[in-house]
């Protein structure tokens, strides 16, 4: 396995790498790489997404032989309504591709800082010149960040796919594919990019943070950890005070979400309501801030929890 | 150049001490060989090193404070901590490039140098590799990197002889040189004890023994003694007595070696057989003081 000639030059390589102080790598690099690593570690961030946009892309061909019919009754509605009508599966698709997104995005993170304690893993990590801190907020920014981002992507590919295949169909039958092109296309993207940051990236993060938080001290069963005390805490309440504050709480917090940033193609709402997306709005919400706060606790909490725990 | 300075370092579990105040000195180009029975505090004291565990008392390692900058001081400190902590899910590939990545000190070619006498593939996931591929690799992660304090806690644990040799060959002719320091905690003694130029026993959450090898060269004797002569042995107030084929050994702490060499044969004992004695005294006298 090894020489005196490897021996030597080993030997002379360090004396000489040595002398060098090496330049600490920039943090910016060791985020790149730590989100990277996640990413290779948790391939259902983007499978999962891949699979259910293939399907739908599978159950819009077995459709398409509705499609020419779908069009003629649009054609006979008002305009808004048509509108609606034809955007309908595209906006389904958002809507299917923004719940499974979340539903990785839970998973993903009651597992984020168990997994490595499990595996022990963690002994490695921590073996190398990557702060907890750092550790912890690579972690966080997959479902604020990265998730989202990459739910953006995988919606307009589809939406794009099913475009252009429900076009093909409607040419072939020789129906008109303009009403398809009319729809406000730019105007939904930004729309649904603007809804999957602003509700599923920032203002959720106090729920990924939570879980986060229990991933790193529960040793077992985090998902009960992460929900029973929730639930306890209500019932307590119910039980001692006869009140539900904390539900009504959570509640409150859930629907002022909802509010700032609708889904974009929700009932009721008109087309000019929808091209002010109102950020303003949002950054009003006092529930955002609260919740930021909350978040920021709980990194804190997770940070130093990482800083502590060994394998389990 | 002081690499490991601790005073009075302790760590209670509840009420289990696992260490009871421990002074520890460790200097540059040095390989301490860390020796203990199972439960006698090693891997705290050094979790501790490696500021991956709080304790009470003062520890320095390259001048820092391991549990306040652990992320600084493994710029210059690597350790593997147990066999078989790599992610059982990363690619040998990706297990690269993300050291290399986030690690200022890792040579990327070097470490492709020692996998390549390897058999490792680059596309393997770790978790299809054998246990002792596994610790090719980290090893090949490790000595990569231009680190000045190398922890090893029991890092051939499990390991057939073939890589559990390999394993410190190349630790010894392919990594180690004067300007490194080696701590290595195993119960494999034998295995370590030619490569190391210090010796620590450690025992219920203290030190019982720390000197340099050529200390324990000068220090300890053991005698097989002809049988006529053993009362007269017994006289010079041996360290622990036991029975080989019908023989009996004795083994000596500072005695003149002229005076035991008309006893009978004299050697060096080896760290296996001093270990037994020191640690097995400590025990008896522990047990003594408990009565």
């Amino acid at each position: 396995m090894n020489t005196m000639n490897t021996h030597t030059n080993a030997m002379s390589a360090s004396a000489a790498s040595q002398t060098i102080a090496p330049v600490p790598m920039p943090w910016t690099q060791i985020l790149y790489w730590s989100i990277r690593r996640e990413l290779w570690e948790n391939r259902s961030i983007y499978i999962a997404p891949l699979a259910i946009a293939a399907l739908t892309v599978f159950g819009t061909l077995i459709s398409a032989f509705h499609l020419p019919a779908r069009m003629r009754t649009a054609s006979s509605l008002d305009p808004m309504n048509a509108q609606e009508l034809i955007a309908q599966p595209y906006n389904f698709i958002a809507l299917l591709l923004m719940g499974t997104s979340f539903i990785v995005a839970i998973f993903y993170c009651l597992d984020a800082l168990h997994g490595e304690r499990r595996d022990r893993g963690i002994l490695f990590w921590k073996s190398l010149p990557v702060s907890d801190l750092m550790t912890v907020l690579s972690k966080a920014s997959i479902p604020v960040l990265a998730i989202p981002l990459l739910t953006f992507v995988v919606t307009l590919a589809t939406q794009w796919i099913v475009l252009l295949l429900s076009s093909a169909v409607l040419g072939a039958s020789g129906a008109s594919v303009a009403p398809l092109w009319r729809l406000p296309w730019l105007h939904m993207s930004w729309m649904l990019l603007y809804h999957l940051v602003a509700l599923h990236g920032i203002y959720f993060a106090p729920i990924y943070g939570w879980l986060l938080l229990v991933s790193a001290w529960a040793r077992r069963a985090t998902f009960l950890w992460a929900s029973l005390p929730l639930l306890a805490l209500a019932v307590v309440e119910k039980i001692a005070f006869n009140t539900s504050h904390f539900g009504h709480m959570l509640g409150a917090w859930l629907g002022g979400g909802a509010d700032a940033v609708p889904f974009p193609a929700k009932r009721g709402m008109s087309m000019d309501v929808m091209s002010h997306p109102a950020p303003v709005n949002f950054l009003l919400t006092p529930g955002l801030w609260i919740g930021l706060a909350i978040f920021a606790a709980f990194m804190v909490a997770a940070v130093r929890l990482r800083r502590s725990q060994g394998p389990i | 150049m002081t690499v490991i300075e601790a005073c009075g370092l302790r760590k209670a579990f509840g009420t289990t001490v696992a260490l009871d105040g421990i002074d520890l000195r460790v200097e540059e180009g040095r390989i301490l060989g860390l020796i203990g029975p199972n439960g006698a505090g090693k891997t705290t004291a050094l979790n501790a090193v490696l500021g991956l565990a709080p304790y009470q008392g003062e520890l320095k390692v390259l001048g820092r404070d391991p549990w306040r900058e652990r992320d600084m001081l493994m710029r210059d400190v690597c350790f593997i901590a147990d066999v078989a902590v790599l992610p059982r899910w990363i690619r040998v590939s990706q297990a690269l490039e993300y050291v290399a990545g986030v690690h200022p000190r890792f040579d990327r070619a070097k470490a492709e140098g020692f996998l390549a006498k390897t058999t490792i593939q680059r596309t393997s996931k770790v978790r299809e590799l054998s246990k002792g591929m596994v610790a090719q690799l980290h090893l090949a992660l490790v000595m990569a990197i231009d680190a000045r304090l190398l922890v090893l806690d029991e890092p051939t644990l499990g390991l057939d002889i073939l890589y559990r040799k390999q394993f410190y060959d190349s630790l010894l002719n392919d990594y180690f040189d004067r300007s490194r320091t080696i701590v290595v905690t195993t119960h494999q003694v034998e295995e370590v004890e030619h490569i190391l130029t210090d010796l620590m026993f450690i025992d219920r959450g203290r030190i019982v023994l720390a000197c340099s090898m050529e200390e324990v060269e000068a220090r300890y004797m053991e005698v097989t003694v002809n049988p006529e002569q053993v009362t007269a042995a017994r006289s010079l107030g041996p360290l622990h007595e036991r029975q080989m084929l019908g023989r009996n050994i004795l083994l000596f702490d500072r005695v003149d070696r002229r005076q035991l060499a008309s006893l009978g044969d004299v050697r060096t004992p080896s760290v296996a057989d001093l270990f037994v004695a020191v640690i097995g005294n400590n025990a008896s006298q522990a047990q003594g003081a408990a009565r």
